[in-house]
């Protein structure tokens, strides 16, 4: 049986009326990745034994008629830079090549609960450092849609694994748009929470004030499902959030009328692709169909938003990646004759050249006498830009933009890295106002998918998915099947 | 030559005795087989996240308090980068912009003045792992391991005004932060095991100058001695250095006990940046009146109040109130004796006498004491009475120190109380007046010195237990019969 673009609810419904098991679908799977993934290259590491034997688990439990829960006996596919214990976790870097965690994440502990499946690891930027996949040591992603093309990144393998049907829902993680911008390129649901919704506790620190960890999906119903289980407080994590979860699926409702939705028009300038606005302005038409009100609004700093970014994100991870140095884990320089030359050679080579060039970066804006021209200073520009959202939220209850200027684009393009930042202009204000984020499928353009924005008040989840999810149901998007062609 | 004056600020390192680290639940417990006490967060695993330790911030504000701090309503966490294997992370979580206490003070005496000696601020930061080498050092070494017990340890640091002036400026305001440290109960201040160390930092400059020489940083100081032996070498050397011409260079050097000189370690241009920034991982510790009262409401008698006390309650001289509260086990070893004891100034007398003598022969802590301070007080009681001499009293301690007995139970065993009945001491008069009719010639001739020798003989006589102002009394008045 193909289970492609077969969801949660769905499938979770059959696996209770018993019409399939656990362990079918999950077999069903692996034999999807089996004939797909040497084209897609979405995983980095699978863990069939351990997912089988959870398979047999969940459907032990439904013959003997317990309740289960809405994930469990489902098979997902988990970002690499989040840690299951005992199951290989690389960063897609050659510095974690053979690391073994000894712990759980949150997010994970809180999915075995669930008596959920783990297919395996997924794919990524390294360090998840990049907008393409294409930075990981290991492999090159591919787009379903079109091998030919990049999955967008750094979540590009929990992405591209939807859409080629290889695995029924994933997790990935959001800095400056890595759910939502390859969500995007992929035409899946991708969410990157409210930061502090979902605890970071497991997930390798990129840049720790701006990461959040996130579902990508099939549809708007799946993502809702795998934020009821991922969110809340966690002791474990400092800044995650002391509020009360709701349940997100209450919130799917197809019901916009009256709710303001903002258009910055900052999103909609000149560094957006024609046909990629096309698509995005007939959204705000459905949307004005379906009831909602549209407003003009404007985020007057955006325009210094990917800059700062590039200050505070490299900032945080050059000190976020210094603990990678060949002494407790990870690969060591064998060669070395003292203990300082062992960690230089380690990082040197076991760092790939984006991942050392933002260390480099970071390490400069921290430096004494550059401190206060580059990482005080973009913090003060951080404090502008989340007014600016503060300001316009007093206007509307959401906005709406696109989710990348452009849709998916050629492996190994000649775009210099400046290029490739510039790409994340939609997606880093989110981040750096700490806001929720989704990105849902609204169109395409030359066969690929686009992806809209629509970003919340902060907690604002619930908006955000009853808006995603009256369009969702009022299109056909979401349902259109990627091709694997191209090649 | 130039006069000289030196000037000293220090920055004292606490190891805060919580039971669990500073950012993870693992035990800060000492002298465990190596790596047992560590869990991802303070290994440094990846993604693994700190969580503060509520204790450390109460421990601070309890210290803070005691030192006269202001304690601060908002403060903190920044990372400090620096490579090193024993720091898990590479980077060390500290207080840098705005630290829990600004602007404190201490009171220390020195040759009979009191000197105030500035705190300007107290940050919380966690200790590193340690280092184990093969050979002496991480050079010369093939090989070295990390035990990371210690890692992630809490920390304060409490950094002092450059306000003194001698090593024995210093050595003072040491001993007095140890005594606030130990009285607030925050550390247990063991400089062997490197739970309090301090950096010193040392400059000369011409008396009367108005602004400072160039400093020296001196690290890692574990003991008293090392701090003030520092301080002496590094002062003649910098004023050598002058005196010859030279300039100071900004540095930091280190001590070497063994050939008691300071080194260089690094130059000014060779410091570390340590790239401080917030760190993104903690929230902010936001404190409110309710809570900073409440841990003022629980601190402890300070040691400058009981010192007062001391001195009022139970007249004893300053200096010796001093040394006694200036150890916390000490004075609280003296108040459990006092209670007991009929007479303060007398157990002074002892604790700063035979009591602290054995500390020092044997190098033990007051708490390893063998006598029991309420045994300690009747000692004092039964010289009080008259029942025991001061000499006879160091022999029965003696034997406490063996046993730890009632003094009364091992005078009756030892058989030394003292014979204060006067019929038997008579005899001993008489008999001694009667052989020596020289020393009762000499006392006739006015030469009083023969009064003692008489006394003398009967004491011997008596194997010390006659009770010698009796002796004395009975003596003179048989003689002028």
């Amino acid at each position: 049986m193909d289970y492609k673009k077969s969801t949660v609810h769905e499938l979770h419904e059959k696996l209770v009326k018993k019409e399939i098991s656990s362990v079918e679908l999950t077999n069903a799977i692996y034999k999807r990745i089996d004939d797909v993934d040497d084209k897609v290259k979405a995983y980095l590491t699978l863990d069939k034994e351990n997912a089988l034997a959870q398979a047999a688990k969940v459907d032990t439990m439904i013959a003997k008629g317990e309740t289960i829960k809405p994930l469990a006996g489902i098979p997902g596919a988990i970002k690499d830079n989040i840690s299951i214990k005992g199951l290989r976790t690389t960063c897609a870097s050659k510095i974690l090549e053979n690391f073994i965690p000894i712990y759980d994440a949150h997010v994970i502990e809180n999915l075995k609960k669930d008596e959920t499946i783990f297919l395996g690891k997924t794919n990524m930027d390294e360090f998840a450092m990049g907008s393409t996949t294409e930075t990981s040591h290991f492999q090159i992603t591919h787009n379903p849609w079109d091998l030919t093309r990049v999955p967008g990144g750094s979540s590009g393998g929990s992405a591209s694994a939807i859409a080629a049907g290889e695995a029924v829902w994933s997790l990935g993680s959001d800095t400056g748009g890595s759910i939502r911008q390859p969500a995007s390129f992929n035409g899946c649901v991708g969410i990157k929470p409210t930061y502090g919704r979902v605890s970071r506790y497991g997930c390798v620190a990129f840049a720790s004030s701006l990461d959040q960890i996130g579902p990508i999906t099939n549809d708007v119903t799946d993502a809702a499902i795998v934020l009821n289980t991922i969110c809340g407080v966690d002791a474990h994590d400092s800044t995650s959030l002391p509020m009360e979860v709701p349940d997100f699926t209450k919130a799917l409702r197809q019901d916009v009328k009256g709710l303001k939705i903002g258009l910055p028009k900052e999103f909609y300038g000149e560094g957006i692709d024609a046909p990629v606005k096309e698509q995005i302005k007939l959204a705000i038409e459905k949307y004005k169909e379906l009831g909602a009100e549209i407003v003009d609004i404007s985020l007057p700093h955006t325009e210094y938003a990917v800059i700062t970014y590039y200050i505070i994100a490299p900032a945080e991870a050059s000190a976020n990646l210094a603990r990678f140095d060949g002494v407790r884990y990870g690969y060591r320089n064998m060669k070395a004759t003292s203990a300082p030359e062992m960690t230089t050679a380690s990082r040197t080579e076991g760092f790939g050249p984006e991942v050392r060039r933002r260390i480099m970066l970071g390490t400069y804006v921290l430096s004494s006498g550059y401190y206060d021209a580059y990482y005080k200073k973009a913090m003060q520009v951080r404090t502008l830009i989340r007014e600016d959202f503060t300001k316009a939220f007093e206007k509307c209850d959401l906005l709406l933009t696109p989710t990348s200027p452009v849709v998916a684009y050629p492996i190994g393009g000649n775009m210099s890295p400046l290029e490739v930042y510039m790409l994340d202009v939609t997606t880093i204000p989110v981040n750096m106002a700490g806001l929720p984020g989704i990105s849902i499928p609204c169109g395409f353009v030359d066969k690929m998918p686009v992806g809209m924005q629509l970003i919340g008040k902060p907690l604002g989840e619930e908006t955000l998915l009853r808006a995603a999810y009256t369009f969702e149901q009022a299109t056909q998007f979401h349902k259109a099947v990627a091709s694997l062609g191209g090649k | 030559m130039t006069e000289y004056t030196t000037v000293i600020g220090l920055e004292v390192h606490a190891e805060l005795k919580t039971k669990s680290k500073a950012f993870c639940s693992c035990s800060t417990s000492f002298g465990s087989e190596p790596n047992t006490h560590v869990c991802p967060v303070c290994l440094g695993m990846p993604g693994a996240l700190p969580v503060m330790n509520k204790r450390v911030v109460e421990f601070a504000v309890r210290f803070g308090l005691a030192v006269n701090c202001d304690i601060q309503k908002y403060s903190k966490f920044d990372r400090k980068n620096y490579f090193y294997p024993d720091l898990s992370k590479n980077y060390q979580i500290s207080q840098f912009a705005q630290p829990i206490c600004l602007g404190g003070h201490l009171d220390i005496q020195v040759d009979g003045k009191t000197k105030r000696v500035g705190i300007t601020r107290i940050h919380m930061e966690e200790d590193a792992g340690k280092l184990v080498h093969s050979g002496a050092t991480i050079n010369t070494s093939d090989s070295s391991a990390v035990d990371y017990n210690r890692a992630g340890v809490p920390l304060i640091e409490i950094v002092s005004e450059p306000d003194m002036r001698s090593a024995a400026e210093a050595r003072a305001y040491m001993e007095k932060l140890k005594a606030y440290l130990e009285y607030t109960d925050v550390c247990d201040c063991k400089m062997q095991e490197g739970s309090m160390r301090c950096d010193a930092n040392i400059s000369v400059m011409p008396e009367g100058a108005k602004e400072f020489g160039t400093r020296a940083e001196i690290k890692n100081l574990n003991s008293f001695r090392a701090l003030e032996k520092t301080i002496e070498y590094e002062v003649q050397r910098q004023i050598q250095i002058l005196e010859d011409g030279g300039h100071i260079v900004q540095e930091t050097r280190t001590w070497d006990d063994a050939q008691g000189v300071t080194f260089s370690m690094r130059s000014k241009e060779e410091a570390h940046d340590y790239r401080y920034f917030p760190e993104p991982d903690l929230v902010p510790i936001v404190l409110d009146d309710a809570y900073i009262d409440k841990v003022r409401s629980e601190l402890p008698e300070l040691p400058d109040a009981r010192k007062a006390r001391l001195i009022k309650e139970k007249g004893l001289q300053e200096y010796d109130a001093e040394l006694i509260v200036s150890n916390k086990k000490m004075a609280d070893y003296y108040a459990k004796a006092d209670k007991v004891a009929s007479d303060a100034k007398v157990l002074a007398n002892w604790m700063l006498g035979e009591v602290s003598a054995y500390l020092n022969n044997n190098t033990v802590e007051m708490d390893k004491f063998p006598i029991s301070p309420e045994h300690l007080g009747e000692l004092v009681n039964l010289i009080k009475k008259g029942v025991l001499s001061n000499k006879l009293a160091k022999q029965v301690f003696a034997e406490m120190l063996k046993a730890d007995k009632a003094p009364a139970e091992l005078v009756k065993s030892l058989g030394l109380e003292q014979v204060s009945d006067t019929g038997a001491l008579q005899a001993m008069v008489d008999e001694v007046i009667a052989a020596n009719p020289q020393s009762v010639a000499d006392f006739k001739a006015g030469k009083d010195r023969a009064v003692g020798f008489l006394v003398g003989q009967i004491m011997k006589k008596s194997r010390g237990k006659a009770n010698p102002a009796m002796v004395n009394e009975m003596i003179v008045k048989k003689l002028k019969e």
